[in-house]
């Protein structure tokens, strides 16, 4: 349909109903005023939750924002818990422009947990490279785990959220077997680890807490380079393009197996680092899965999800659902709340994030009289990217 | 057969409204169509048809208007009310299950079908109505090894076995070669002929005056005149009437005057013993050879139009020139140098191939992003656009405001996206990615498809202006005037095989018909 009908008002429409009607480009306050509605709605249910379990909601607000943002402890906290966020979230921002669904973060987290406590434990290196080696062999660890679904789908067109759902399992129960059976540590009765690391293989911290910041560090730097490779490079364009548009990236002449191949071992070696600032941070050794990763790999599709396919965005996404760990710590052990209560907060913003998503792009009119939409802001587009890219398809997962 | 008076017409819209976002698709359109006649809306592309068959269908509500059925008041919700009032449609893009037989996409939603083994009561059925109507069809034939023509008569056999009464045909000879045409308007006649209704929906002016009892024309959503056969169609009228305006005298038979007398540049694209062999899958479709081109010269300043029946290799054709395909066997040669697949589509834009594709929105361009990144999909990996692994974006934004101007695109802005640009300035945007670095080859496939006519002429200039440049033109069209207008040789492909290439000037739609049928010439 082309040309727009001259706004004659001859014949008027007896209906007047409101509907719905979407608008060309999200206008970045409404995404962010939206996001921010979505996480008040999921903060009032909480309210309700501890209300209904007997705890004085003001009290408990006030201790879980003491215990997480004004103590320096319970900062540091919420810091570590964004860490590994941080960094498997912008490899999933990355990973999902590209419309490639990576689930998967989780086992390459592990895996790259793995490849640092190889080089820990057994590489004998001199003491000032172990951890400069910890962390290449955990990138390498984690990209080489996330590439095999990748490559599946490059080659056969393997549906990707399947495969690295599934390698997420097997990632697992390799990393059980290991502190079970080979790597076990002498000492180990009862629950299963490796061996301390030494100590040339521990990264330092803030002080007396535990935030290793090493892996902080990388993490923003991180950010920054993937920022600037989406905002300027040809891969990035490359990335874009093939999101938006897999017959015109074929017709653009992008080999769209080279470029889901990079962005996927990009996006698992970000979470193999973040596998190797816990090992190495926190843990000091390795230990049992589901102490290793507190989710860290599905929360982080949250966090690429909040973030709307901007790469800076990530810093605060993560940042905020790093609070929602901490705070999970908090109403456990002060507040003496369920210890699932943080995966209800968790699921309740995702769900709420996803189901607002519309509401971000529309608004109600008249279905009587309406005009053409105005050409939307021009620079909307070279700004950043739309919500779409990670926004309306995440939903789903 | 042309019995008006006292019966209520079958079918009547009044003062249909329906707006879109930004589009007001239909602006209050009157319709009558009468018992035994074969009643044509005809249209530019955009100009409200389709829309309007889907108000017929239940597939789009009005919001504003009414509808009678054979003068009684109806509301259709869904297609299904349409079905049951006896209305059929036979819509552009068929709506057939690719791996059912024929019988089972018939009892498919079929409303009198028993639940178990429906084809057993649907087999009779779809003989009788087939022989009724002379429509050959193999009930136990799966649909995917069907020709576009076969599946359309799927389509209407399908509507006559539910008992249609109007039958509702959007566009339906733009996927038959001349001979099925005939056939198709042989069968309407018969139908029309036993006081049934037809509703021919087309942009084709030679088929409505031969088919059409009457004629409503759409322009902008609204009826802008009607006419009929009984006080004689004329084609010239008609045009007016649908365009708003008298149409420009063919840009090809200038252009082709003033090029003829220019010599022919060196070969600059030459295919030779090229051929496409898709291997099959399992017994329902066999492998086949979906191009075969034994050989293929185009020179600089030439034009060779490639004309066929869609769906008979010209995509192959296209795809392999630009390189989005590997040839199965042979040689693609430009400007004298053999190129394989293995270079791709990248490979063939730094060796000069341009390539206008035949799916503007979804292949042309990227329809959320800028015009500006638009203009350098294709070429963001060379200079002057990438510096190293970097592309420089504000040499993109310079170059596209050139683009912008020399190509007179309308966008508010570069950063505008391309999606919010009407059909013409889409093709604007790609015209002038495509030829605005003097390519060696051009290859265009329906590059004026759904333009309007300001539109239409202009991208033409821009084809001739690339020849006159020295590109060789590789131009693929449904549309034999388009192709007899610009072309000065033209190639025919039927069942993937290149069996003609004659000079424009021998060239004439008979000759060509017979070809594309695959009559040999």
């Amino acid at each position: 349909m082309t040309g727009a009908g001259p706004a004659a008002g001859g014949r008027s429409a007896r209906r007047r109903s409101r509907r719905w009607e979407p608008r060309a480009e999200a206008p970045a306050w409404r995404v962010v005023l939206v996001t921010l509605a979505a996480v008040a709605v999921a903060a009032l249910v909480v309210t309700w939750v501890f209300v209904s379990y007997g705890v004085e909601p003001v009290h408990a607000w006030s201790t879980i924002v003491r215990r997480t943002l004004l103590e320096p402890r319970g900062l540091s906290e919420t810091l570590r818990k964004a860490v590994p966020l941080l960094l498997i979230g912008i490899g999933l921002l990355l990973a999902f422009r590209a419309r490639f669904w990576n689930i998967g973060a989780e086992g390459q987290l592990l895996a790259g947990a793995v490849g640092a406590t190889a080089v820990a434990l057994f590489a004998g290196l001199p003491a000032p490279l172990v951890i400069p080696a910890m962390f290449l062999a955990g990138a390498l660890a984690g990209a080489a785990w996330g590439a095999v679904p990748a490559l599946l789908k490059a080659r056969l067109g393997v549906n990707e959220i399947i495969t690295t759902l599934m390698f997420n399992y097997i990632a697992l129960y390799v990393v059980r077997y290991l502190i079970n059976g080979p790597w076990k540590a002498r000492t180990a009765t009862g629950f299963s680890y490796s061996e301390r690391f030494p100590v040339e293989a521990v990264l330092p911290t803030f002080g007396t807490t535990r935030l290793h910041w090493p892996t902080l560090v990388i993490a923003l730097v991180l950010v920054g380079v993937i920022a600037l490779l989406l905002a300027r490079s040809r891969f990035g364009f490359e990335v874009e393009v093939l999101g938006r548009s897999p017959e015109a990236a074929r017709y653009a002449g992008i080999d769209a197996g080279r470029v889901t191949l990079v962005l996927a071992a990009l996006a698992a070696g970000a979470a193999g680092m973040a596998g190797v600032g816990e090992v190495a941070g926190i843990h000091r050794r390795l230990v049992e899965p589901t102490q290793l990763s507190l989710g860290y790999g599905y929360a982080a599709i949250l966090v690429a999800l909040l973030a709307r396919g901007r790469a800076l965005a990530v810093v605060p996404a993560a940042l905020f659902l790093g609070f929602v760990f901490a705070a999970g710590d908090v109403m456990r052990v002060s507040l003496r709340l369920p210890s699932q209560l943080p995966d209800v907060v968790t699921g309740l913003v995702l769900l709420l994030v996803a189901a607002s998503e519309p509401l971000t792009r529309g608004r109600w009119v008249r279905s009587e009289g309406t005009e053409p939409p105005a050409m939307p802001v021009a620079d909307a587009l070279t700004a950043g990217p739309p919500a779409r890219a990670a926004g309306a398809e995440g939903g789903g997962g | 057969m042309r019995t008006h008076a006292p019966l209520p017409p079958r079918l009547s819209l009044r003062g249909i409204e329906k707006r879109y976002p930004g589009v007001r698709a239909l602006a209050g359109v009157d319709l009558d169509v009468a018992n035994g006649e074969v009643h044509a809306v005809l249209g530019e592309n955009g100009a409200g048809k389709s829309t309007l068959m889907h108000v017929v269908y239940g597939l789009v509500t009005p919001d504003a208007g009414s509808m009678a059925w054979e003068g009684q008041p109806v509301r259709l919700r869904s297609p299904r009310d349409a079905i049951a009032l006896g209305i059929g449609l036979v819509a552009q893009h068929f709506h057939l299950v690719e791996r059912h037989t024929v019988v089972e996409n018939l009892a498919l939603g079929f409303p009198g079908a028993p639940a178990w083994r429906p084809t057993r009561v649907l087999i009779p059925q779809l003989k009788a109505a087939s022989d009724r109507y002379g429509l050959a069809l193999d009930p136990r034939a799966v649909v995917r090894d069907l020709s576009p023509g076969e599946r359309q008569r799927v389509e209407i056999v399908k509507a006559l076995v539910q008992g249609a009464r109007l039958l509702v045909l959007d566009e339906p000879t733009s996927v038959l070669t001349p001979a099925e045409v005939d056939t198709l308007f042989t069968v309407l006649r018969r139908f029309v002929a036993e006081g049934s209704s037809v509703v021919f929906v087309s942009h084709k002016l030679a088929e409505v005056e031969v088919l059409a009892d009457r004629v409503t024309v759409l322009r902008r959503g609204a009826v802008v005149g009607r006419r009929s056969a009984a006080d004689g169609l004329d084609r010239r009228d008609l045009a007016r009437l649908m365009v708003g305006r008298d149409l420009a005298p063919a840009v090809g038979a200038r252009g082709l005057a003033e090029r003829s007398s220019a010599t022919p540049g060196p070969v600059r694209l030459r295919l030779a013993g090229v051929r496409v062999e898709l291997p099959g899958r399992g017994r329902a479709a066999p492998p086949m050879t979906a191009l075969d081109v034994p050989a293929l010269e185009v020179r600089g300043g030439e034009i060779v139009g490639v004309a066929g029946v869609a769906g008979n290799g010209q995509s192959e054709l296209v795809e392999v020139v630009a390189g989005l395909r590997a040839a199965t066997a042979g040689r693609v040669e430009i400007d004298g140098r053999a190129v394989g697949g293995a270079h791709g589509a990248r490979g063939r834009v730094d060796a000069g191939v341009a390539l206008v594709p035949e799916d503007r929105t979804k292949v042309g361009v990227v329809g959320d992003l800028s015009v500006a990144r638009n203009l350098a999909l294709r070429h963001a990996h060379r200079r002057p656009f990438a510096r190293g692994m970097w592309v420089d974006w504000r040499a993109v934004g310079r170059a596209s405001e050139k683009a912008v101007a020399a190509f007179d695109i309308a966008t508010p802005s570069t950063g505008t996206p391309t999606r919010l640009l009407s059909g013409g300035n889409v093709q604007k945007v790609i015209l002038a990615r495509e030829l605005g670095r003097d390519p060696g080859v051009v290859v265009a496939v329906h590059p004026t498809y759904g333009l309007d006519v300001a539109a239409t002429a202009q991208t033409h200039a821009r084809l001739l202006a690339a020849a006159a440049r020295g590109a060789a033109v590789l131009l693929v069209s449904e549309d034999l005037d388009e192709v007899l207008a610009l072309a000065d040789r033209v190639a025919v492909l039927a069942g993937g095989r290149l069996v003609a290439t004659m000079a424009a000037a021998d060239a004439n739609p008979e000759a060509l018909g017979l070809a594309m049928a695959g009559v040999a010439a």
